[in-house]
This record gives C-alpha cells, structure tokens and sequence, in this order.
C-alpha cells in the first residue's frame, strides 16, 4: 500500500481538531462512572459541570479546554506500507501547523529559553512524533494527542533501587497524586511507567496516561497493581479539582519494561479529565476516524 | 453558602462579605493574565493602560479569530475558546497584582497557596475557582474581546473580556484566612498513612 502523503497532512489537521473537540467513548464512559459513586455533594456539582461541557462543546462544536496542549502525534506502520518516513514526518508537521492555522487554535508551543510563540504549534521536535512498527498488513494508524500543560507539569521520575521494592512504587505513586493535588485538573488517568531507562520509564508513564480507559496492563503483575493503586487513590480524598471527593482518578494504568538488576525506576505521568485524543486509519479503502 | 451576583469593579466591602463556600457570579468585565503577562508587568516593569483597581483577573490564554475591527470585534478579535489554566504556577503575582494594580478577585482553578491567602487577608481579596477544563462552557459567559494590551504577548496578552452571567465561581479562598485547599490538604495528609498501609506499606 503506497501512501498518499497530502492525505496525510490533511489527517493530521483534522486529528487535531477532532481531538480538541469530541472526547473518546472510554472517557465519557469514565465519567458516568464517577458521577454514579462519587458521593461528596461538591464533587458530583463539580462532575455535572465537566458532563456539561463535553454535551457544550460538541453542540458548539468548540474546543473542550482552551488548552491546545503539546501536539503528539503517534504513528504506527503495518506490513506492506510504503512511505519515506521524513516525508512522512513533514506531512504530519504541516498537518499541524495547518490545523493551528486555519481553525484557528491556540499556538501553546514556545522555545524553552527566548520563549518566542512562532503561532504554528510547532517548534524544535514538536510536533512530537513517535513512530512504531506493527505486523497487520496495509495498515497506517495515526494516534493524535494534544497534551495539556496542567497535567504535564505534573511529571515525576524517581530512580529508585530494588532495596526499596514494590513498597517505593506504591508510595511514590500515592504522593504524586497527593502532591498534584487540584493541578492536574482530577479526576486523571494516573499513567505509571516501571522498569527501563529513565527515558523510556517516562514515555512509558505516558503511554499508560493516554491508554483508554478499561484496557489493561499487558503483564499481569502490572494489571494486578493497577487495580490495587486505583483504589486507593480514590481514597485519598483529593477528588475532581483537588477539591476533596472520591473521584480523583478515573483509573490508574501502568505500563513496564524489564530494567536493570541494580535498577527500579518509576515515572508518573498524568492526564487530566479531558482526557483526548483522535486517530485515522488509513489502509487501501481509505481514512477511517476514531479515537 | 451565599450566592452573589457582582457587577465588577467591586469594593473591599463587597470581597470581605465573601465566605469559602459562597458562590459569585460575575457581570461586565473580567481581564485574562497569565504567566507571560505577569512576568513583564510584575518582574519587567511593563505598565499597562488598563485600570485594573477593583476587578477580577482570570489566569486564562485564550484561543482567538483575528477580524477586522468593528463594533461587534472592537479589539479585532473574536473568541473561539476561552478557559482557565493552573493558578499554582503564578502564586508569587498574587500580592503584587494586589499591591501594584488594586486586583481583588483572581479566579482560577487548582487553588494557590499560603502567600496568596495572607494577600487576600491582608489586601481584601478572593480567590474565585473555577471547573477548568470547561473551556466550551466559560466561553459561553464571554460576550465579547472589549480590548486588549500587552499583545505582543500573544496569547499571554492581557485581555478585557465582556461578560454575562459570568458563573457561578466557587470562593474557594476569602478574605479572612480560609482555604478550601488548606483544608482539602490536610484531610488528604490524614488519610495518606491509611491509605498506605491498605497497600502493604508501613512507615
């Protein structure tokens, strides 16, 4: 399957807006959950407010956060597929930068020292773009994620050693959540990485927070966990806005890698209530949109 | 837990009724700051025509149409989304926002911590919180970009906003020493050591 680069680019637009717009199913889903068990009275007003903008948003069709976040774009190539990558890569970053362009959104993307906006989205790698290789034939998935800064800003690395065990995972997943507190915009999806490097535990930590509500954790002993940590942050009282409840996480999710004998790293990365995110498929029949 | 109908600018008076717990909704005008817009005013010394004595601030960023300027747009732009980010990241401008420009109301969402409570204590202010992330929502209590200053900044311009029912705001810290948060956190510190060893986890 030979790909259609301009095909792309508009895709990589479209993603970005439809991402903004219209939260995934899992999500709403999350929070019917929520809205059913909290039982603080602040925290359901606090809920409804959040189900009523999601309802807002798609019949203005607006933005559901004014937050147009760091632009993600996850790409994934099946067998068969015929594309040069850095084309490909340009694709995506006009995608972007058209998307910005032409909606218009907010450009919430600046260099780090002159903190100069070039109002496109984009800048030095970013948009960020990952790119992976699966074996289903003819298939190009584009998984597109516009990451909020509230969330992010409450990324934690801790290299801890096999000495302190499963025991410093546990803790320094609860204080993350205690010390994000309202930050994140909870109730979140807690995503944990384990294992690896320290780079990698943190894109894992990020694989996880984005990962849809209701999978799970491929190894067992990290599904296992999963469940075990997201109750008890839901007993920490922190609830939506950090402003106490039950409902301060929508779930907990790990992911993991194997690490070194004299390693035990954990990275907490987490994603907020509006918890996005957009994907084509693209195969011989054409583009297909979901979530 | 009282409901208030404010039309900005407002009083100290009209701050120091306010009790954690009651909720305002705000008429008229609301400014948009953010963490750019305070750094050049609060850091950088970067003045600004607008008098912001009295009123209420909103940390926001918004997204924003470029028209041309009429009475319908008379900064020249048109809102698209407008929402609140973290209010944490800017808690050192709380008391010079107060100081400096006369602010009374910030309203945010995440709460901010003790510096700001003994400014509001002090000065007469609140801290008015919002549901962020309901930016589809928010945008729908703004009327109209009355005008704008610091647009160089763009989208951390400073923004005048017209608004209408603009609301209701949880006052989640008053005048008179509480905070929501403060209390939210030390119930969360209470539970934590429970919490833990539900996990296996003895300290």
């Amino acid at each position: 399957m030979k790909i259609d680069l301009p095909a792309v680019e508009e895709a990589a637009k479209e993603l970005y807006i439809r991402a903004l717009k219209v939260l995934p199913p899992d999500i709403k889903g999350g929070f019917a959950r929520l809205t059913e068990t909290e039982t603080a009275p602040r925290a359901q007003g606090i809920l409804a407010t959040m189900v009523r903008n999601i309802q807002v948003a798609e019949e203005h069709e607006n933005l559901l956060c004014q937050d147009t976040g760091v632009p993600i774009y996850n790409i994934a190539i099946g067998r068969g597929v015929e594309v040069d990558g850095h084309d490909l890569k340009q694709a995506i970053r006009k995608g972007c930068e058209r998307a910005t362009r032409e909606h218009p959104l907010r450009s919430s993307v600046v260099h780090p020292l002159t903190r100069r906006n070039e109002h496109t989205s984009c800048g030095a790698e970013v948009p960020v773009i990952h790119i992976d290789f699966t074996p289903e034939p003819n298939k190009l998935t584009i998984q597109m994620i516009p990451k909020g800064s509230g969330s992010e800003n409450n990324s934690f690395l801790k290299m801890a050693i096999p000495a302190e065990g499963i025991a410093a995972i546990k803790e320094f997943v609860i204080d993350c959540v205690i010390n994000a507190g309202g930050k994140t915009c909870p109730p979140t999806i807690v995503g944990v990485g384990l294992g690896g490097t320290s780079d990698l535990c943190v894109a894992l930590a990020k694989r996880a927070a984005t990962r849809p509500l209701g999978s799970h954790c491929a190894d067992p002993e990290g599904a296992a966990l999963e469940k075990e940590l997201s109750d008890a942050v839901n007993r920490l009282g922190v609830g939506p806005q950090g402003l106490g409840g039950d409902s301060t996480a929508f779930a907990v999710h790990i992911e993991l890698a194997a690490t070194h004998i004299t390693m035990n790293p954990i990275a907490v990365n987490m994603q907020c209530h509006s918890a996005r995110r957009a994907s084509a498929t693209v195969t011989p029949d054409g583009i297909t949109y979901g979530f | 837990m009282a409901h208030y109908e404010l039309t900005m600018p407002v009083t100290e008076a009209q701050v120091r009724q306010l009790r954690v717990n009651d909720t305002v909704t705000l008429q008229q005008t609301l400014f948009g700051i953010r963490d750019a817009t305070q750094i050049h005013m609060l850091d950088r010394g970067r003045t600004t025509r607008f008098d912001l004595r009295g009123h209420a601030v909103i940390h926001t960023a918004p997204n924003v149409r470029k028209v041309e300027k009429s009475e319908a747009y008379p900064a020249g732009y048109a809102p698209v989304c407008i929402g609140t980010t973290t209010s944490d990241r800017m808690e050192r401008f709380t008391r010079p926002l107060m100081t400096q420009h006369g602010v009374r109301f910030i309203v945010g969402k995440g709460g901010m911590r003790q510096g700001s409570l003994d400014a509001f204590r002090e000065l007469g202010g609140a801290y008015l919180a919002i549901v962020g992330g309901t930016a589809a929502l928010e945008t729908t209590w703004i009327e109209q970009i009355e005008d704008v200053d610091l647009d160089d900044l763009n989208p951390e311009s400073l923004w005048k906003f017209r608004i209408r029912n603009f609301g209701p705001l949880l006052v989640a810290m008053d005048s008179h020493g509480n905070s929501l948060y403060t209390d939210i956190k030390a119930d969360v510190e209470r539970r934590r050591a429970d919490v833990l060893a539900s996990l296996g986890v003895h300290q």
